[in-house]
């Protein structure tokens, strides 16, 4: 295989998972500016924050405002992370690497795509947002749906799955940095109804409300979120789970290819670093270091797979 | 119908004989439906994403070819005879590229003019010299024919660079395949799918020589703004070989490679679709990012093959092509199967004068141009037109040839109020290898949408039909 194509299959997965969670996080903080009393603005910069598209807004705009930040998250061509632009940028990254994709995978990118240009020509009231989000969500899955029921299980799958589970990892990590405090066990969180909705905020923010409600019932408590969005197993948006995958996916490439990388190794180290822990070890060690060097190392390991596999020059 | 010839109907307005079958079948459809049918069509490619981009729009506008869905159909008996006036004219082509790139016999026999060559932009000096595996110079050809009676077809370009529109040929016959399955019950229409097929065969075939085992073939886009991208990806796809890019290759030890997951792998046969110029910015253009710096280098010595090779322009030049009956005849010993179209060449002062006096009968292209752009149709441009183009024809005669205005035929179309008769040409596809001319029966008919329009050019608001060749 190219290693562009590589490349290309990794980015396009990457971007698709981008978009799915910036919509969820969008249906979050409308719900939270919602159910809170006073002002939104912090909850809207909240998103922003977590979008890793703060800096952009505050260079466009003066004030952080609930229509102004729905835009730029949603269809800003300037945010190169708004969810239009990285359809767009996993749509073009499918074009490049269309012999690989079979038709259905190709035709969902594409579909998703022609579907988001078309509604997203012109701002979107508050009124319409959730419905946006939803067919964002919808396609997602379709494009999900398509790549597990018709890849072949070889090195193009796990190029996608790797980009697919590095963006993911990523992006619960940036929750968690972001609300970090939040899920601090200090001596004022005793379960007031503002720490409720924050959690729940924090859970429905990685679509776990209800995973979380299945294994812990209706007892919330800032140790057992932490606990189950970065340790556990079975959560598919938990950091374990994510590492897990993309540990997975590297031995499959190794075993094709018959070399182990420094990628391979980076995972390995990445996992049993972060992942062969308790979370009171966790919290011991700050949740919030815990959680910024793990963010870097990840980093640090998507720009190693990049030069293990050739994408570029 | 104004004097043209519609294949379609005869005079009387009665469905001509190819066109038995499908006309009962017609007449038994409920035009709605049809119609309906049709938005279905268009809603397929757009979701396969069989678009062209346009250029010169916003973020790279991706257009649909309008396609309709009343098939071009023509006998047996006419392929046949068609099919060997294109052999005759490709053999004649390669055989011409082959001369001009050694001794250029041609030119000291006097048949064709030294400075016509030498002067010529498509001409390079690079391959002097070079011969390509099989002596293979055009991989790929495109013969663009038009029709203007029952028996009169005449070739109104070459196309021996990078011919474009297969694809477009493929899909609309799966298109038709799946929405009137009961069509091709009716009627025995010859297939047209084994081209990718034929075409991986081809190019394999005209690996180098040394190359051992089962040739690494490689498709080389420009990149996926490139208005035929859909169709390099296609053809990529549909081989399963490699869609490559400039920068997905380098020179690495006297082979073309391009960069795997797994490290540089060597290619044996590049199917190029960047054009000439873009191709190494080493030896063409530096500016290309386009191309492979030092690919020619290797291709001169004889460590790919390319497709089309380099330099094939000299033979599907416009001014060249006036001598393509003089050509036909030197390197085959036999009169020209296919017509070419009368042609006046500018530089010629004579000829010159004759065209201006004529403008407005005439239609007048630029030597170099393609896609319909920078072309003058005497009969339907303005006063203001005319005298513009007559300023630019004084200033560079060179730059221009003239032809008379041809009576295209006509196939219809269906528009809103019914079967609407629109002029069409025809663009067969021919693969050369060193063993065999292949043909694929059929090709792109390319349709002007616009009533009286003679412009077939997607890229000017031309559309495509599927094409039929009868087994008689």
């Amino acid at each position: 295989m190219l290693g562009k194509t590589a490349g290309g299959l990794f980015w396009m997965s990457r971007y698709l998972e981008r978009a799915e969670n910036t919509a969820r996080l969008l249906e979050t903080g409308q719900r939270m500016a919602l159910t809170r009393s006073h002002s939104s603005e912090e909850e809207w910069a909240s998103v922003l924050k977590t979008a890793g598209v703060y800096d952009g807004y505050l260079a466009k705009y003066d004030e952080v405002t609930k229509d102004n930040a729905i835009d730029w998250v949603l269809r800003d061509a300037d945010n190169a992370s708004s969810i239009r632009s990285v359809i767009k940028q996993a749509r073009d990254n499918a074009r490049l690497v269309r012999t690989a994709l079979t038709h259905d995978v190709w035709g969902a990118v594409n579909s998703t795509w022609m579907q988001i240009d078309t509604i997203m020509k012109r701002r979107i009231n508050e009124r319409d947002l959730p419905n946006t989000l939803e067919l964002v969500r919808q396609q997602a899955a379709l494009v999900r749906g398509a790549t597990l029921g018709t890849m072949l299980r070889n090195d193009i799958f796990d190029f996608t799955r790797i980009g697919n589970f590095i963006e993911r990892a990523d992006n619960t990590g940036r929750i968690l940095d972001v609300k970090y405090y939040v899920l601090l066990p200090t001596a004022f969180s005793v379960g007031s109804s503002l720490d409720n909705v924050q959690w729940e905020s924090i859970l429905r923010s990685v679509g776990a409300g209800g995973g979380y409600r299945m294994t812990h019932g209706q007892k919330t408590s800032p140790s057992e979120i932490a606990q189950f969005l970065i340790l556990d197993q079975r959560m598919p948006r938990s950091l374990h789970f994510c590492c897990r995958k993309i540990q997975e996916n590297l031995t499959y490439l190794e075993k094709d290819y018959g070399f182990s990388g420094p990628a391979c190794e980076a995972s390995n180290k990445l996992f049993d670093k972060y992942l062969g822990r308790t979370i009171n070890d966790i919290f011991d060690l700050g949740l919030h270091e815990y959680i910024e060097d793990f963010l870097s190392d990840l980093g640090h390991l998507s720009a190693q797979i990049e030069v293990d596999y050739r994408f570029y020059e | 119908m104004g004097g043209y010839f519609d294949e379609m109907f005869s005079e009387d307005g009665s469905w001509r004989g190819p066109y038995q079958d499908i006309g009962q079948w017609f007449n038994s459809q409920d035009a709605s439906r049809l119609r309906a049918k049709h938005r279905e069509a268009e809603q397929v490619f757009r979701l396969t994403g069989i678009t062209f981009n346009v250029y010169g729009k916003t973020e790279a506008e991706e257009r649909l070819i309008p396609f309709d869905i009343m098939p071009r159909i023509i006998s047996g008996r006419e392929w046949q005879r068609l099919e060997k006036g294109i052999e005759q004219r490709v053999r004649a082509i390669n055989a011409f590229l082959h001369d001009i790139y050694h001794r250029q016999e041609i030119v000291r026999a006097g048949r064709v003019p030294a400075e016509m060559i030498a002067g010529n932009e498509a001409f390079l000096p690079q391959m002097l010299g070079v011969s390509p595996p099989g002596q293979v110079y055009t991989h790929i050809v495109g013969i663009d024919l038009v029709r203007t009676g029952p028996d009169e077809f005449f070739v109104l370009e070459d196309n021996a660079r990078t011919p474009s529109g297969v694809s477009y040929m493929l899909e609309n016959r799966e298109t038709m395949l799946k929405m009137f399955p009961d069509l091709f019950t009716v009627n025995k229409v010859r297939n047209v799918s084994d081209y990718p097929r034929n075409l991986r065969r081809s190019l394999a075939a005209c690996a180098p020589a040394w190359a051992s085992g089962e040739p690494t073939v490689a498709v080389l886009t420009p990149g996926i703004y490139n208005s035929a991208y859909y169709e390099h990806a296609f053809l990529a796809d549909q081989m399963g070989v490699e869609l490559v890019e400039g920068h997905d290759l380098r020179v690495h030890e006297g082979r073309v490679c391009m960069r795997t997951t797994r490290g540089y792998q060597p290619i044996d046969v590049l199917y190029r679709r960047v054009d000439d110029e873009f191709l190494d910015p080493l030896n063409f253009n530096p500016d290309s990012a386009l191309g492979v710096p030092g690919i020619l280098d290797v291709y001169r010595a004889g460590g790919i093959t390319i497709a089309n090779a380099p330099g094939t322009g000299i033979a599907d030049d416009k001014a060249i092509y006036s001598y393509m009956p003089e050509i036909v005849e030197f390197y085959t010993g036999e009169k020209p199967l296919l017509k070419n179209v009368p042609t006046w060449r500018c530089s010629d002062p004579k000829s010159l004068s004759y065209v201006l006096d004529h403008l407005s009968e005439l239609v007048v292209k630029e030597v170099h141009g393609s896609g319909g752009y920078g072309m003058l149709i005497g009969p339907a441009a303005s006063k203001k037109e005319l005298s513009a183009f007559r300023n630019k024809l004084k200033a560079r005669p060179s730059n221009y040839i003239a032809q008379p205005t041809l009576s295209l035929s006509t196939v219809p179309i269906l528009a809103r109020s019914g079967l609407a008769p629109r002029h069409v040409d025809l663009r067969p596809f021919v693969l050369v290898s060193p063993d065999e001319v292949k043909i694929t029966p059929g090709g792109l008919t390319r349709v002007a949408l616009k009533k009286g329009s003679l412009v077939v050019n997607s890229s000017q608001g031309g559309g495509t039909k599927d094409t039929w060749v009868l087994e008689d």
